[in-house]
């Protein structure tokens, strides 16, 4: 069956070569991501996963421009803007950062591009400031959170103290988990972005009386926070989204993390062909254990791949159709866009566990099913 | 807010201030002494913090990892002056600034080219892990404790070094007036090699030591570098005293602020927002110390009268 259809897209293919010269011209995808500075893991991540879906598809027909924003909103719209004026590129994608993808988004997608996100999702581009264009294949800034507040429902924990860093995305986490979460607060603070010490914080934490920690600090925060709250003895549990507790920072973080819960969409063990397909060919491609992000690259480019099965880019109604199908096969298992073009999926609850002497995580429960984003209702396209 | 609470935040202010105060002795050491603005200082710390990581994991000694970051920083730090700083003493700040500022791109994209861009792995070593019961009942890491009494020895070591020895004479004689000293035969480039080393190496001990809490990335001394010329600015420049001062008031007005101003708009509205607000005006608060301290005195607290 497998084989059947392989055949008869590639036919299709084929077909479509010989009828319309659009499709023999291929599509050109500007990628703007994270490639220096504090947060080019993530980006990197999401790079390598894209990069081996297209060459996995073994299609001669995509073209990848890569660019370093370097986590700069200044950078980021002037790498857009060179793309779409003189490199021409049909279809957009890459951003790590929400305050990037603000920056870029709206302007390309004004433009007529096609922009596909591999990680930002911010709430303005989920609700009222959605577009046609634009589709998500990561999640909703919201989703991780949600399912971290309702994950703590389920473990019976009933007085939450909750941080996050002051900034959109930040408050978005908190606001995000309290959706869900039907317990007290303990507390409920905001740190600064890029803080590094969390003595304080921990402190105020030991002196709550809470029965739980839920947190949401990316990168090298988290790192900190996790280590330090390890080291104080505090010995509460811990819940927080998948970020500080991916594959790419897990053994900076050591075992201070092993056993805690995060949320995730992706996970390695999630038990389908193509995702155990994707772990071993990133695995042997790259020499490192895929990751959250690395996932969501593959995962766009396999979209971008299945749309381009279906139609060329420059018959934009078509193309833009192919995409709203999702019609490939998700290294999450089930994968559907919603109505904002957001992904309605289903959000685990994985368990950080040692391997050998690699820290991983392990899936030990399904905290959302087919969780759609809060925003859809706000959208009119 | 009780207060086990506070003593315990006064410790982590503390704790806090004395590895700033490591990462400004020799800011300020190298700006008294050079009349130099050395912006990659804080890729001296990373330096340090990377050659410990890389050490400690492939000896297995966090001892080993910490004399590496020393020798490592100060080995760098001894270069940085050799190749490049020596050229700048006598352009002015613009172009020190320029050329540091380059050497942070350097640093850091060379730390990436030889270690890659994902955090690495640098643990407090297991003698030192874990809460100690300080008398009270106040329950403080164990580690942390250990950083304030390595801060405050280092601190009481430069003092020594600065007021009581050959070299710190000649150290402080340089900030006084270089064509005299040199006139005395001082080897005045010698001499700058040497404080410059001791400044990076300072940075690099910083930078293991608070490696073992925080993460290990490229990158991460630029938000203590900023700190450290707060730091510098309010204890007046080329002080080392200054800078201790300096440093602690930073520590303890970032930690206690960070704590207190959510709680006192907590009075007055409601939680979400002082929470938000607080947490806002906090993270300003050590700004608001240093343009106070500099209305008071412009030259900062143990600064040079102009």
């Amino acid at each position: 069956m497998m084989n059947f259809t392989k055949r008869a897209l590639a036919a299709l293919a084929l077909a479509g070569t010989v009828a319309s010269p659009a499709i023999a011209e291929g599509v050109k995808v500007g990628m703007i991501t994270t490639l220096s500075g504090g947060g080019a893991g993530l980006g990197i991540d999401v790079r390598d996963g894209f990069m081996l879906a297209v060459e996995q598809s073994g299609r001669s027909d995509i073209e990848v421009v890569i660019e370093d924003d370097q986590r700069k909103p200044d950078i980021a719209v002037q790498l857009a803007d060179k793309m779409i004026q003189s490199e021409k590129v049909d279809v957009l994608t890459g951003i790590i950062w929400s305050n990037l993808a603000m920056a870029v988004v709206p302007s390309a997608t004004a433009q007529g591009k096609f922009y596909l996100s591999p990680n930002a999702g911010p709430s303005a581009l989920a609700g009222a400031g959605c577009h046609q264009n634009y589709f998500n294949v990561a999640w909703q800034n919201d989703n991780l959170h949600e399912a971290a507040g309702a994950y703590a429902n389920s473990a019976g924990y009933a007085n939450s103290f909750i941080l996050a860093p002051n900034y959109p995305a930040g408050q978005d986490a908190l606001t995000g988990y309290k959706r869900f979460y039907t317990g007290a607060l303990a507390g409920e603070l905001y740190t600064t972005l890029g803080q590094t010490d969390y003595a304080a914080e921990i402190a105020q934490i030991r002196a709550s009386g809470a029965d739980s920690v839920f947190f949401f600090l990316p990168g090298g925060m988290g790192i900190s926070f996790l280590k330090q709250y390890a080291d104080s003895g505090v010995g509460l549990p811990v819940v927080g989204p998948a970020f500080s507790f991916d594959q790419g920072i897990l053994q900076a973080v050591g075992d201070a993390a092993l056993g805690v819960r995060n949320t995730s969409q992706w996970s390695k063990d999630i038990d389908n062909p193509t995702n155990a397909a994707f772990v071993a060919s990133f695995q042997e491609k790259y020499g490192r254990l895929p990751s959250l992000y690395a996932s969501q690259g593959f995962d766009t480019a396999n979209l971008l791949i299945s749309a381009l099965d279906k139609a060329a880019v420059t018959d934009a109604d078509a193309f833009r159709a192919a995409l709203k199908a999702a019609d490939f096969a998700s290294t999450r298992g089930d994968f559907a866009f919603g109505p904002n073009h957001h992904p309605i999926q289903d959000i685990y609850v994985r368990e950080v566990v040692r391997e050998g002497d690699v820290l991983t995580n392990k899936i030990v429960g399904i905290a959302l099913e087919n969780h759609a984003d809060a925003y859809a209702a706000e959208c009119k396209m | 807010m009780s207060t086990i609470l506070i003593i315990e935040q006064v410790l982590n202010g503390l704790q806090f201030g004395v590895m700033l105060f490591l990462m400004a002795a020799g800011l300020t050491l190298i700006f008294g002494v050079m009349g130099l603005i050395n912006l990659a200082h804080g890729s001296l710390y990373m330096t340090g913090a990377f050659a410990a990581a890389v050490t400690a994991a492939a000896t297995g000694s966090f001892l080993m990892g910490l004399a590496a970051a020393l020798a490592a920083a100060a080995l760098a730090g001894a270069l940085v002056e050799l190749l490049v700083i020596r050229r700048l003493h006598d352009k002015d700040h613009l172009d020190q600034v320029l050329a540091t500022f380059a050497l942070i791109l350097i640093f850091s994209e060379g730390t990436r080219w030889l270690y890659g861009s994902f955090p690495l792995y640098l643990d407090i070593p297991a003698a030192l892990s874990g809460p100690v019961t300080l008398p009270g009942g106040i329950q403080y890491p164990l580690y942390r404790l250990t950083l304030i009494g390595i801060g405050i020895g280092v601190a009481l070591a430069l003092w020594g070094l600065i007021a009581r020895t050959r070299l710190g004479i000649r150290i402080r004689a340089g900030e006084n007036d270089r064509e005299m000293i040199a006139a005395l035969g001082v080897d005045i480039s010698r001499l700058y090699t040497l404080v410059f080393a001791l400044g990076a190496a300072l940075a690099g001990l910083a930078g293991a030591l608070v490696g073992a809490i925080q993460s290990v990335q490229v990158g991460m001394g630029e938000p203590v570098l900023i700190l450290a010329f707060v730091v510098i600015v309010i204890g007046g420049i080329g002080s080392i005293k200054g800078a201790f001062v300096g440093a602690l008031l930073v520590g303890l007005t970032d930690t206690l602020g960070g704590i207190f101003l959510p709680e006192l708009f907590k009075l007055v509205m409601e939680p979400a927002r002082a929470t938000s607000l607080g947490a806002s005006l906090a993270s300003m608060a050590i700004y608001v110390l240093m343009a106070a301290v500099l209305i008071w005195r412009p030259t900062g607290l143990y600064g040079a009268r102009v």
